[in-house]
């Protein structure tokens, strides 16, 4: 019994002597070697990818956000805009909708966002594609489908006195494809979409 | 190229980047589990602790060893978590309320990663690099460790000795889990990953707006996450937001890094058993599995069978942009089979039947290829059970790697596989019938009973992903899921170890004409077959109650 006592007693000192140091190898030392690495080597992608324009940081080229006429949450035409957010595009609250694929809110909300996207930029529903009208997994992606920038093309020329060609370039020269040709799905970067428009109409 | 030859494409690059480093890892890990030597590292190790690494284990020691030391794991992550607002770089997050830190803790220790917290709105940079990535390290360490206890109990005769818990678990950590991690770690920060200790970061966007960018050592923490099969995701979304998963480079080397070791583990064990052939039939029996989920899961999400889906002409509800549904299903998939939990896209939102594959994928026990170590030994009883079960059509005492599988062995066995079933049934009947679950339901109808069934799935198979509609961060569900995850990850150690000790110790048996060839293809099927029948007729009722019911509605 007391023999027992005395083992346990032993063995909980030394799992906590190994759990101590074992935080301080994979706890302290791994990330610091991680991150010491990172910033010397991708400064630029270990602390965000941020873009910015005139000087200024405008936000990250992973980030999505929102395009809303300031201080409204209505979509503002003059900018393209990106897929339907379960929390606006705020980082800090990432995350889904978490409805189910039969749900009648889904339902709901699609409907609602087809007839939306297709009233806004001015073409029928058959056009607007899946990714116009459904909740990106994080909230903050990135990207639309080429697709659905092909759509928004119209809309964004007249409402930035562009013509509907300019645009249209605009929405080729920002089009990535697979990388390797398997990775990735073809996809717009909305943020830099965006930024090169507005190059575009100041010029 | 189209969307399905690109998938292809995708799935052929993966399976080749695993048949290439399955191997040479394999062998590595038996080499590093079965070496004589000290690390000089290992050794300053060691010393600060005061353990002697040469100290033969029996498996009551063995499993003291793990119980102690994960026992205070929970304690130090709990004490972490509560007292966090006190220590430096808080990001200003409060302490996490203590039900919330309990169910947190124990995820952790468990390998399960299951969160009701939401990372980059709770946790500090202390909390996450100093507790809960310590615990990505270790948690996987242990898992090995056992695995490899109960190889060494084939392995080894005439003796109780199964090794030594210290010397493998900082082997583990040393040799294998933290090289790969720096690697990988670095691979991603160069794709875009991010990796600093910022301040929320704040920044204002060209219409005017204030949008709130996060900051975190997160490519240290994602590389271990799925080397470890852990899940735990730094931020909320998981492997969906794009500072953890930025691109389809990324995906793919995420969904290798979580597949690598337990693909690999079947050539340890064979190695360390002497006969290559033996792991192989496992690997087999892991990778048809596999495959099979990730063919039919795939194929249901392009069809996107679910009123909503057809709707929006696709399912893309809860999946990203650069994903697709393709590499999303692979994932998932992938990650469900692991007993990883990281996801890329929201399972919740699947169509009815492929989030019952999903559910399947945990319910078989997280054998295919399941997690790291724990996948393996979780196999092997599977093992046990099917040549008992050829043993009884036959009538002859089954035998496996020369060792006889007599009452005591098929008794611990049997007492492994009912484990997580009961607590998974019994988990979410409780729930039901206390009004817990439906409190919880995001979803209505049959699909708000899956969320209660993946969440008690998930939690006793040590999974730890979660049809997130499903509200888990409440007292009730904190406490229930705690226990559920604690039971599910140390009861069936319990029983692998005593079967370890009772296996080592036997002389072994002679091979005869007689004696069932478990390195063949026949004893694949046999063994794929036991694992589909008995799952099958512990979980088809309640199976049916949810994905079946909602799926055949549709």
């Amino acid at each position: 019994m007391n023999t027992s006592v005395v083992n346990n007693a032993r063995m909980l000192w030394a799992a906590l002597r190994m759990l101590l140091v074992l935080t301080v190898v994979t706890g302290v030392v791994y990330p610091l070697v991680v991150t010491g690495i990172g910033q010397l080597a991708f400064n630029d992608k270990a602390n965000g990818s941020m873009v910015k324009v005139d000087g200024k940081e405008v936000g990250s080229s992973l980030i999505g956000q929102s395009w809303n006429i300031e201080g409204t949450d209505k979509p503002d035409p003059k900018w393209f805009q990106g897929r339907p957010s379960n929390s606006g595009y705020d980082p800090l609250t990432t995350g889904s909708s978490q409805l189910g694929a039969d749900d009648p809110t889904l339902v709901k909300n699609i409907e609602a966002a087809k007839k939306q996207v297709a009233e806004f930029n001015g073409v029928p529903e058959s056009e607007v594609p899946k990714d116009a009208v459904t909740g990106s997994a994080s909230a903050i992606d990135p990207d639309i489908s080429p697709e659905y920038a092909d759509i928004q093309v119209k809309r964004v020329a007249e409402a930035n006195g562009l013509t509907a060609a300019q645009v249209e370039k605009l929405v080729k020269d920002n089009t990535q494809g697979r990388t390797l040709g398997f990775l990735d799905q073809p996809r717009v970067n909305v943020l830099e979409l965006n930024i090169a428009l507005k190059e575009l109409a100041k010029s | 190229m189209g969307p399905v030859l690109a998938d292809v494409l995708l799935v052929t690059a993966l399976i080749g980047a695993l048949a290439l480093v399955h191997r040479p890892l394999g062998d590595y890990m038996a080499a590093v589990y079965s070496s004589k030597k000290h690390l000089r590292v290992e050794k300053w190790i060691y010393r600060a602790v005061g353990a002697n690494p040469d100290a033969e284990m029996r498996w009551p020691a063995y499993l003291r060893g793990v119980l102690v030391f994960s026992a205070v794991g929970v304690l130090f992550l709990y004490l972490l978590q509560r007292v966090q607002d006190k220590l430096p770089l808080s990001l200003g997050f409060k302490p996490i309320t203590p039900d919330q830190a309990f169910n947190t803790a124990v995820s952790f220790v468990s390998n399960t990663n299951w969160q009701s917290y939401s990372g980059e709105a709770a946790m500090s940079h202390v909390t996450q690099t100093a507790g809960l990535a310590v615990q990505n390290f270790v948690s996987a360490a242990v898992g090995i460790a056992v695995a490899v206890a109960l190889v060494r109990g084939f392995a080894r005769s005439r003796t109780g000795d199964l090794g030594n818990f210290w010397a493998d678990l900082v082997r583990g950590i040393v040799r294998i889990l933290l090289p790969i991690s720096v690697v990988a770690a670095v691979l991603l920060i160069a794709a875009g990953a991010i990796q600093n200790f910022g301040d929320i970061h704040t920044i204002t966007t060209l219409t005017g707006d204030k949008q709130a960018i996060s900051p975190g050592a997160v490519a240290s923490q994602e590389a271990i996450k799925d080397l470890g099969t852990n899940g735990g995701g730094f931020f909320n979304a998981n492997s969906s937001h794009p500072f953890e998963n930025p691109g389809g480079f990324t995906n793919l080397l995420e969904i290798f890094l979580l597949l690598v070791i337990p693909f690999a583990l079947p050539r340890t064990f064979g190695k360390m058993v002497g006969n290559v052939r033996q792991g192989y039939a496992i690997l087999a029996a892991m990778g048809v599995i596999w495959f099979l989920g990730v063919v039919t899961v795939t194929w249901i999400e392009y069809a996107h069978p679910g009123t909503a889906s057809q709707l929006a002409g696709g399912a893309m509800e809860g999946k990203e942009q650069r994903f697709g549904e393709g590499p999303s299903s692979l994932f998932a998939v992938s990650t469900t089979m692991t007993s990883t939990g990281s996801v890329n896209s929201f399972h919740d939102s699947f169509s009815g039947l492929s989030g019952g594959v999903l559910l399947l994928g945990m319910m078989l026990g997280e054998i295919a290829p399941g997690g790291t170590g724990s996948g393996l030994y979780g196999m092997l009883i599977m093992a046990i059970i099917a040549v008992f079960i050829a043993g009884l059509m036959v009538g002859r005492t089954p035998e496996y790697l020369g060792k006889k599988i007599g009452t005591r062995e098929i008794k611990l066995a049997a007492c492994y596989i009912l484990i997580t079933p009961a607590l998974v049934l019994i988990g979410t009947a409780l729930a039901m019938a206390l009004g817990k679950g439906e409190s919880s339901m995001t979803n209505v109808g049959a699909h708000g009973f899956s969320e209660v069934l993946y969440a008690y799935t998930s939690a006793s198979n040590n999974n730890g992903s979660a049809f997130a509609g499903f509200a888990a961060n409440t007292e009730y569900h904190n406490t229930m899921l705690g226990l559920c995850m604690a039971l599910g990850r140390f009861l069936p150690m319990v029983f692998v170890l005593a079967l370890a000790g009772s296996l080592a110790e036997q002389k072994p048996i002679p091979e005869t004409a007689g004696t069932l060839r478990t390195e063949k293809p026949l004893f694949t099927g046999l063994l794929v077959g036991a694992i589909l029948i008995i799952t099958g007729l512990t979980f088809f009722p309640a199976l049916a109650l949810g994905p079946l019911a909602e799926g055949l509605a549709a």
